[in-house]
């Protein structure tokens, strides 16, 4: 179980989480009570795809769709309630105090609209100020975000930027009303390599120096614990393991070092790659 | 064959073809049965044709026969739904009647859905020239405001039921052309077109197998929502005298004829014009029903 | 088996490919590796016949390919694309999607066939008449893999066939194309931006960079350091930072 450290209430207290969706033959148990708590921290949850690591976040934000079963003895941000809390609290949570980094910034970014006017009508919706002081604002967040040109960019279209680039855009939204935690659902899946490095360190150093909280969920296990502090590992809805990063490979668990084993790794080839054998005891209630 | 049931129909693997092809309507039926308007609107639509394909069973008298000592007459026992200004009884003029308005309907979805698709499948495949083509005829016939061109076409041909429905299928295949047509310019681009391209199949077969059965959803949704307006385009025609001539009996003649009645025989206008206007509705809500349950994009 | 030949590709007055020349060896497995907008895919799709406005030499079994393929092409070189998602048809059974191939090129015994290509991808019997939405990633993945080799192709190009499959399915697929590569002797090219995965099944290798190839080598090359060009070692260097 986890323990949050004494001195200071955790941010984020998940305890025995439960989201299930209608299908035409009665409900999937997409979470099965899950529980951990985060505190000014980087925690990374990692699962494979159907794990529920997604909808782990956004059941925090509440932007699952309403058809959706939410349930839990604790799902608090802050000590504020997420699952009975008014429309109005929860509008200034998300995009407030927890900004959401999506996958691809291509789908999030509004097309039509230049990247800081965006910026800006973020930090707007925030902050109070006017239309000059919110340009300046987005042009200290792009330097932030370490964007070599921020002028240039600023006055550019979604489209006429790279994907990293977007990226770090988004990341620069997403900081615009000072938030106190980053919820970062696959940020760098769809881009190169080299970008992705990259991205995650500047989401981890800005989350270090702003002494914010990072829920960063990705299915790739050996990224992910370079840059956390804790690793939460999950399986058709349940927690497997829950350890420090950089005990990852001493991880116990099966599937965790199943996870690890069947990459195919460039230093030590291996003719057949090992799969994973999964154990029908892992969709047992856990502990 | 397996017997026919729920569990047959919901089963996750199928066995057969025909058991994933009929578990897939079931499942489409399911989805569709949650939306209460539309199998209202569903159930009027079937309640009409039906109503219309037994008109010889279900009128009271023979919807030609005149009575003139009998004209306007209000609704009674006698006449259901009173007479018109020759007499003639309104119950079974509109039964027949609506054999005529919704056969139009029928004749003129017959004709242009598989034209309308055809062309713009084709146009959206192949691009290029023949695109440009068939664009631009689409374009001429699309510039035309709709009741004026089947006008036109009814005037320069003699006016009658068959005429209207040419003039009628005419102006309205223009649409589901353009709508085809986008719809394949997504699809051609797709992996799953690039896979049957690289199984060396034709692009006939691609066409017909792969990309048109993809417009069908999103085509099947709008001729509902246009089956109203073919109505009321066919209705307007009749209005004007230059659909179906009298004495046959049909939704839009019949209220042109009665109109001058409207102020004090109301009830001999206002039947035909409750038909036309439940079956436009019911035609509506069915289509909006259709393409939540069809339309991918919706969802 | 197959020759590239200084190709270019353009899109418009765009060129994406530039100069682009490989050979590959009958039963050989060659790997295109570099990061998105490197042309790798191009070079694939244009091998495939899925794109139009290239020039250059390209040749397949010793037979030069012109702009159009004809059906024998299509019979001998096959291809698995690389999201499972959109590259089956949504509204086809795995059944009708499988006897596709067969109805083209006039195969007659498709029952049995049908029944032997999903064993040989080890897909359930109960996947046959299923519909792409009710499977998994990877069964999807095996279904497109049964497609390509179900009129028993000589070729198979394969455009990052696990980038968008979790690791442990991934490795799955990874273990059946080594199998079915040596089943069935099929030359490959394997196109991705994983280092790691072009090292495990590929005996050579090229690098690209903005539509061209900056270096080709041998898959020992990747460890043992001789990797000549800079982005090469950049991308080596990566794939050994990422492994931890």
């Amino acid at each position: 179980m986890t323990e949050a450290p004494p001195s200071e209430a955790p941010l984020v207290e998940i305890r025995k989480l439960r989201v299930d969706f209608p299908n035409p033959a009665g409900f999937t148990q997409a979470v099965r009570g899950i529980s951990f708590s985060l505190g000014r921290e980087k925690l990374g949850i990692v699962g494979e795809s159907g794990s529920g690591k997604s909808v782990t976040g956004r059941a925090l934000m509440r932007l699952l769709p309403g058809s959706a079963r939410v349930q839990a003895e604790a799902l608090r941000f802050d000590g504020i309630d997420v699952l009975a809390a008014s429309e109005r609290q929860m509008r200034a949570l998300r995009g407030g105090r927890i900004g959401l980094i999506m996958q691809d910034p291509k789908y999030s970014l509004n097309p039509v609209m230049t990247v800081g006017r965006q910026i800006a009508e973020a930090w707007l919706a925030h902050n109070k100020g006017g239309r000059k002081e919110a340009r300046e604002a987005a042009l200290s967040l792009l330097e932030q975000v370490r964007i070599r040109d921020p002028l240039r960019v600023l006055d550019s279209y979604p489209h006429e930027i790279s994907g990293g680039m977007g990226q770090r855009v988004m990341i620069a939204m997403m900081l615009a009303p000072n938030p106190d935690m980053l919820i970062a659902d696959e940020p760098t899946s769809a881009l190169d390599a080299s970008v992705q490095a990259e991205i995650l360190k500047l989401i981890e150093e800005l989350v270090s120096a702003r002494g914010m909280g990072l829920m960063l969920i990705s299915h790739d296990l050996p990224l992910v614990s370079r840059f956390c502090d804790r690793v939460v590992v999950m399986y058709a809805g349940q927690v497997m393991e829950e350890l420090p990063a950089r005990d990852l490979h001493r991880a116990r668990h099966a599937y965790t070092r199943g996870l690890l084993d069947c990459m195919p790794s460039l230093s030590a080839p291996r003719p057949r790659l090992p799969t994973l054998t999964r154990d029908p005891a892992w969709l047992e209630p856990q502990r | 064959m397996a017997a026919v049931s729920r569990a047959w129909l919901l089963s996750d693997a199928p066995a057969s073809r025909a058991q994933a092809r009929w578990g897939r309507r079931y499942q489409l039926w399911l989805a569709f049965r949650r939306n209460p308007l539309a199998v209202a609107g569903l159930a009027v639509v079937l309640a009409m044709l039906a109503l219309a394909l037994a008109a010889p069973l279900l009128a009271t008298h023979d919807p030609g026969v005149q009575s003139l000592a009998n004209r306007l007459a209000p609704p009674s026992s006698e006449h259901w739904l009173g007479t018109d200004e020759l007499g003639r009884d309104s119950w079974s003029r509109l039964l027949y009647g609506g054999r005529v308005t919704l056969g139009m309907v029928v004749a003129v979805v017959i004709l242009v859905a598989p034209l309308g698709l055809i062309v713009g499948c084709v146009a959206g495949y192949a691009g290029g020239i023949v695109d440009k083509l068939l664009m631009r005829v689409t374009d001429v016939f699309l510039a035309f405001p709709r009741l004026i061109l089947a006008l036109a076409f009814v005037a320069a041909m003699k006016p009658g039921i068959e005429s209207a429905v040419i003039a009628i299928a005419l102006t309205a295949w223009p649409p589901y052309a353009r709508l085809a047509r986008a719809e394949t310019l997504t699809i051609r681009n797709t992996d799953y077109v690039a896979a049957v391209q690289m199984t060396g199949a034709s692009p006939w077969r691609i066409i017909c197998r792969h990309v048109a059965p993809m417009c069908l959803p999103s085509l099947t949704v709008r001729v509902t929502l246009d089956m109203s307006s073919i109505i009321l385009t066919a209705a307007g025609l009749g209005f004007l005298g230059l659909g179906a001539q009298p004495p046959i009996p049909e939704w839009g003649t019949m209220i042109a004829s009665a109109r001058r009645f409207i102020l004090e025989q109301w009830w001999v206008p206002v039947i035909p014009g409750i038909a036309i206007f439940t079956a436009s509705l019911a035609f509506n809500l069915l289509g909006d029903g259709l393409r939540d349950v069809l339309d991918p994009k919706q969802r | 088996m197959i020759e590239v030949e200084r190709l270019n590709v353009h899109f418009g007055h765009n060129q994406v490919v530039h100069d682009v020349s490989f050979h590959v060896a009958p039963g050989e497995t060659f790997g295109l590796v570099g990061e998105s907008g490197s042309g790798k895919s191009t070079v694939l799709r244009t091998i495939a016949g899925l794109v139009p406005g290239w020039d250059g030499g390209l040749a397949v079994d010793g037979k030069a390919l012109g702009p159009k393929r004809d059906r024998a092409f299509f019979k001998s070189v096959q291809m698995v694309f690389q999201d499972p998602y959109g590259s089956l048809h949504p509204r086809q059974t795995v059944d009708r999607i499988l006897a596709e191939p067969l109805a083209v090129h006039g195969i007659a015994d498709a029952e049995s066939r049908i029944t032997r290509a999903l064993e040989e991808v080890a897909l359930p019997r109960v996947a046959r008449f299923r519909y792409p939405h009710q499977l998994s990633g990877g069964q999807r993945q095996r279904v497109a893999i049964a497609r390509a080799l179900i009129a028993d192709p000589s070729v198979l190009l394969l455009d990052e066939p696990t980038s968008a499959l979790d690791v442990s399915v991934q490795a799955e697929v990874l273990n059946l194309l080594a199998d079915l590569r040596q089943a069935r002797q099929l030359t490959c090219i394997l196109v991705s931006h994983n280092l790691a995965v072009i090292g495990h099944l590929c005996g050579r290798l090229a690098v690209m960079q903005g539509g061209r190839i900056v270096e080709i080598l041998r898959q020992e090359q990747l460890r043992d350091g001789t990797a000549q060009h800079a982005h090469t070692r950049e991308l080596i260097a990566l794939s050994h930072e990422l492994e931890g």
